[in-house]
Parts: structure tokens; sequence; C-alpha cells
């Protein structure tokens, strides 16, 4: 028995890498049934999500639809379109509508929701709390195409409800949709309304997870309903408040292509334009397919940056995002 | 319990805020309702649309309804929602289910190659030549195939598979079931909660599918319902009224959004439970 094991070993030494080798086939062998799973979801992941990604090689090509992505000449000088984009005077407007519109759209998205989470969890009364949890998480499932109708409804200039109150205030009424003055109003109001509800639910989840000992020890030092909520819900849920924020900051540079796409129009450009709409129109519909692909390998490349930048940053709070 | 006037005023406040957030959202649609109802003399009467109309009639409705562009595109967003979602479940739990295998070779190399499209993506117009070398431009299919698997949903599907009890694997294992077999039979009913919470999702994102096709389609034919919707949205006065001048503008364009959001809202409130399970999934990964 001992005779044959140390023979054994002794063998396995000289052949170590070879019985590595078999032992990796006989593994794959003995997974092929996942493999053979894995194959149609890891074939589309290459067509749909890799190809695309080697494609960005076009930002640094004339691009020419006869010649191909392989085969249209290399831009001279390689970061030729770069150059282009960095020169031109819309892209210090792109990148401030983005930011600005992000960020107006990440604080008046969060806040409320965190007050909306709050009150629910001060609400003691079950079947009251659940009906209001429904209502609110509704708006998340409606398409910004019903939101702008929506908007239509009430912001209209010639039929909207408001400006029917305007003008039988003795106003004069405002085209809000088309106004520079109202329109990223507009993009903020009605995502805070769409994610008002949805958005508090993980604020919930983690108001949940709070000790409730807390709570009772801090009856007994006599404080009231405001002073928990300030000095024990509130900090409880502080690392998932400051976890979330630095995720939204690392996708700052989406700022909602669709809703904007939808809502905007040719008045309000100069205001709601983002990286994303003008790659949109500057490649698919002007066809000027490398610079908009440069355009929109430089958000992508930030966008890397800032979101593993965020998950670095959201580690140090323990919490692994992935 | 005895409390006292802080805590009762701190009540009220709380309960009237919910008051306002339920009231807040839902009448927005509420009053979309009553302005697709208003008949067009209440309209000349008032100068206007009010909240509550004091005769109700469905021109607008009939009349979108028998022109062509709705009940067409209707059907395009009923067949990429339907056939869209089981392509997407497939797909999805195909990858999972190896992918929730700890101890399958290249296993980390794989769930990377997953990952790493939510952090970066060739953008839009690469991804447009893709799609367009693949031949799908202006096909049904360039609103289910290029979109055919969220990188999210895989691995919060895949988090679930791995908290399902190994010995039941190992049983079916050694009672000479294959992976496919294991798969079919055991994991999928065992996962029903987390395939009708992806599976809504998916639902709930062809529905709403307009990026794509505003990208690859041009054919009018091919366009869903809310790319149509959209574009009665932004359609002037005259373009809508030359076809019939009783039925006033906004009328016909909130009847046309209630077509667009009906189906949606009244699977809601049976469907709703499961969403937010998913939202509490998908946040404890992400």
């Amino acid at each position: 028995m001992n005779a044959k094991t140390a023979v054994e070993s002794e063998r396995s030494l000289y052949t170590k890498s070879e019985t590595k080798k078999k032992t990796l086939m006989t593994n794959l062998w003995k997974y092929k049934s996942f493999y053979i799973m894995l194959a149609p979801g890891l074939i589309w992941f290459f067509i749909y999500k890799y190809l695309p990604m080697y494609g960005v090689i076009i930002a640094f090509k004339d691009y020419n639809v006869m010649e191909g992505i392989t085969g249209s000449n290399w831009a001279d000088p390689w970061y030729k379109y770069f150059q282009i984009f960095f020169d031109s005077p819309y892209f210090y407007q792109l990148l401030s509508n983005t930011l600005i519109i992000s960020l107006y759209k990440i604080l008046f998205g969060m806040v409320p929701s965190i007050v909306l989470a709050i009150f629910l969890n001060e609400c003691k009364t079950m079947w009251f709390k659940r009906w209001i949890q429904t209502l609110s998480y509704m708006p998340h499932f409606l398409s910004w195409v019903i939101i702008y109708g929506i908007c239509i409804a009430f912001l209209s200039e010639s039929t909207g409800l408001f400006n029917r109150w305007l003008t039988e205030g003795g106003a004069s009424s405002i085209p809000f949709l088309t106004s520079t003055d109202w329109f990223r109003s507009i993009l903020v109001g009605s995502e805070a309304w769409q994610s008002l509800g949805w958005g508090a639910i993980i604020y919930l989840a983690a108001i949940a997870g709070i000790n409730p000992s807390l709570y009772e020890a801090a009856k007994v030092d006599g404080a009231n309903r405001f002073h928990m909520i300030w000095h024990i819900t509130l900090p409880g849920i502080r690392n998932v408040i400051i976890l979330l924020f630095i995720l939204k900051l690392g996708h700052m540079l989406d700022a909602g292509f669709e809703q904007v796409y939808i809502m905007y129009n040719v008045q309000v450009y100069e205001v709601a334009d983002i990286i994303d709409t003008w790659v949109f129109r500057t490649g698919l519909e002007q066809m000027n397919f490398s610079l908009a692909a440069s355009v929109g390998l430089f958000k992508s490349a930030i966008g890397l940056i800032l979101v593993i930048g965020a998950n670095q940053i959201a580690k140090k709070w323990g919490e692994n995002i992935w | 319990m005895v409390k006292n006037k802080g805590d009762r005023a701190f009540d009220l406040l709380v309960t009237i805020s919910l008051i306002l957030v339920g009231v807040l959202s839902v009448f927005p649609l509420l009053f979309v309702v009553a302005v697709s109802l208003t008949p067009i003399e209440e309209v000349l009467k008032n100068g206007g649309f009010v909240l509550i109309p004091e005769a109700i009639n469905f021109d607008a409705y009939t009349h979108l309804l028998s022109q062509p562009k709705i009940p067409k595109s209707f059907m395009v967003t009923i067949f990429i929602t339907v056939v869209g979602t089981i392509i997407n479940l497939i797909l999805t739990t195909l990858m999972a289910y190896p992918l929730s295998r700890k101890n399958l070779p290249g296993r980390n190399i794989f769930i990377f190659l997953v990952v790493f499209t939510l952090l970066f993506n060739g953008g839009i117009v690469p991804t447009y030549l893709i799609v367009k070398a693949t031949g799908l431009l202006n096909s049904v299919w360039a609103m289910i195939i290029p979109n055919a698997i969220w990188s999210f949903n895989v691995l919060i599907m895949k988090s679930f598979f791995e908290n399902l009890p190994e010995d039941i694997f190992e049983a079916a294992r050694i009672d000479g079931a294959g992976e496919f077999r294991i798969l079919g039979q055991i994991v999928l009913a065992l996962s029903k909660p987390v395939m009708i919470t992806i599976g809504l999702f998916y639902v709930v994102g062809h529905w709403n599918e307009f990026f794509q096709a505003v990208m690859y389609i041009t054919d009018p034919a091919l366009n869903p319902l809310q790319v149509v919707v959209r574009d009665i949205l932004v359609q002037n006065q005259d373009q809508i009224e030359n076809v019939d001048a009783v039925i006033p503008t906004a009328t016909i364009q909130m009847a046309a959004v209630i077509i667009a959001s009906l189906p949606i809202i009244v699977i809601y409130p049976f469907v709703q439970k499961h969403l937010t399970k998913g939202m509490l999934l998908g946040s404890i990964k992400g």
C-alpha cells in the first residue's frame, strides 16, 4: 500500500505538467454540458458586446462605409476626431449639460426618496403603507413616451392644465416644453416623479436592518420621534446613502439618453443636448461615424474610470458592489 | 400606549405627506385619462380641459384604433414582448446556471466577461455598425437580438442559483441525471420566483421599447407602439386635425398615451410584489 503510493507520487513528480494537463482535460470534459449551455450566450456576448468594443477603432480612422471597420484608412493624425471635438464649441456645452442634468437628477432623485422611505417607515398602519407603496412604485414602469405625454397634458402651451390656470389667473402662458429656462427642470422633475417611490425601496430595506433595540433605548431616554429619525434612522442608513451617491456619480455621464431624446426639441438643444443625444444625431442621423464614435469612446472611457473609481471608494465603506 | 402631542402631530404629518405622495403618483395619469375622454363641445365651452369632464366619449380611441397605425404597432410590440422575453429567459438561464457552479473551470473569466460589459461598452455608433453587419437593420429582430441578454439579470439569476441547496444537485447527479435534465427539471422548478421577477423586467423593457427601434428601424411598418405614440405626441395640430376635425388634438394624443400604458397599468398591481423583490435582489448585488 505504502510502496504503491510512493511509486505514484514519484511518477506524479516526473509527469506533473502532463497530469495537470490531463486533469484539466478530464475536468473540461466533465463539465462539457456547462460549456454547451454557455456557448449561445458567450457567442452573443462576443458579437453584440465585444465586437462593438473592437469597433471603437473607427474613432481613430476615417470611417468609410464601403471599406468597413477594418478596411478604412487610419485618421491622420490618429487623434483627428478627438481634436475636432475638443476644439468645437459644443464640447463645453455637451459636457456641462450632461453634468448639470445628472447632478440635479442625483440630488432631486435621492433626497425625496430618502424622506419617503423614512415616512413610510414611520407609518404604522400596514394596509395604508402598502397602498402608498404600490401607488408610488407605479410610475417607475411607465415609459418615457408616456411620461412625455403626461408632461404635455400639464405643460403644453395651448392645452396644458397649468397654462390654463395661468391664463385664467390673468398671467400669460409659458411654453414650458420649448423654453430653455424650464426644460432642465422638466427633465429633472419628471425623473424625480418617476423614481420617487421605487428609489425609496432600497432605503426602506436599509431602515429595516437597523437594530430595533436602539429605538427602545432611545424611547426610554425620552427621545421623541424626530430625535429618533435624526439620531438613529439617518445614521443607520448613512452608509447606504453614501454608497448609492458614489455609484450614481460613477454613472454621471449617462444623463438619460432616452428621456432627453424623447422630450427635447430644437428650441432647447442649447440646454438639453447631452453627449449621448449628440452622438446619436451626429453618428446615425448625419452619418458622421468617426466623429460620433470618438465622442462615444471619450464618454465610455471617462465612464469606465468613474465607475471603477466609484467602486474603489465604495469598497472603503466595506461594501462590495459586484 | 400613551402618545404625547408632538408624536401625534408627527403622525399626522406622516399621514398627510404619504397621502400626497399617493395622489401625486396617480393623479397625472388620471388627468391624462380625463383629457382622452373629453368631447370637443366641452373643450370649446370651457376654453380648455378640466380635471373632471361633464360628459365623456371614446371618439379618440375609436379614431386611433380604426386607423392601421396603432393596431399594427401594437402587434409589433406584442411580438417583441412575447418572443423577446422567451429568448431573454432561455439565454439568461443558460448563462446563469453554469456560472453559478463554483467549481466550473474558467468561471471567473466568464463572469468577468459579463461584468465588464456593465462597465464599458463600444458606444452607440460601433454597436449600430455591428447590428448592421449582422443584417438586422429594419427587421423586427433588431429589437430583440441586440438586447437578448441583460448582463445584470445574468448576475441576479446566478446569485439566486448559487443559493439553491447543493444536496439536491448531488442527489440528482448520483441518480444519473445529466446537467441539462437537472437544469430543466430541478433548477427551473425551484426558481419560479426569480424567473417571474426577471421575466417581468424583460417584459416591461420590451413593452417600453424605444431606443433600439429609433436606432435600427426606418421602416414605419415595423415601428413599435412607443415610437408611434411619440410621433403622435410631437405632431403639430394640423397633421392630426386634417384627419378628423371633430376630436381635439390633445384628446387624440392622450388616448394614444393611455393605449400604450394600459397593459402595464393593468398587470402592475398583480405583479408588483415580484418586481419589488427583484429590486432588492438587484440592489444587494449592485
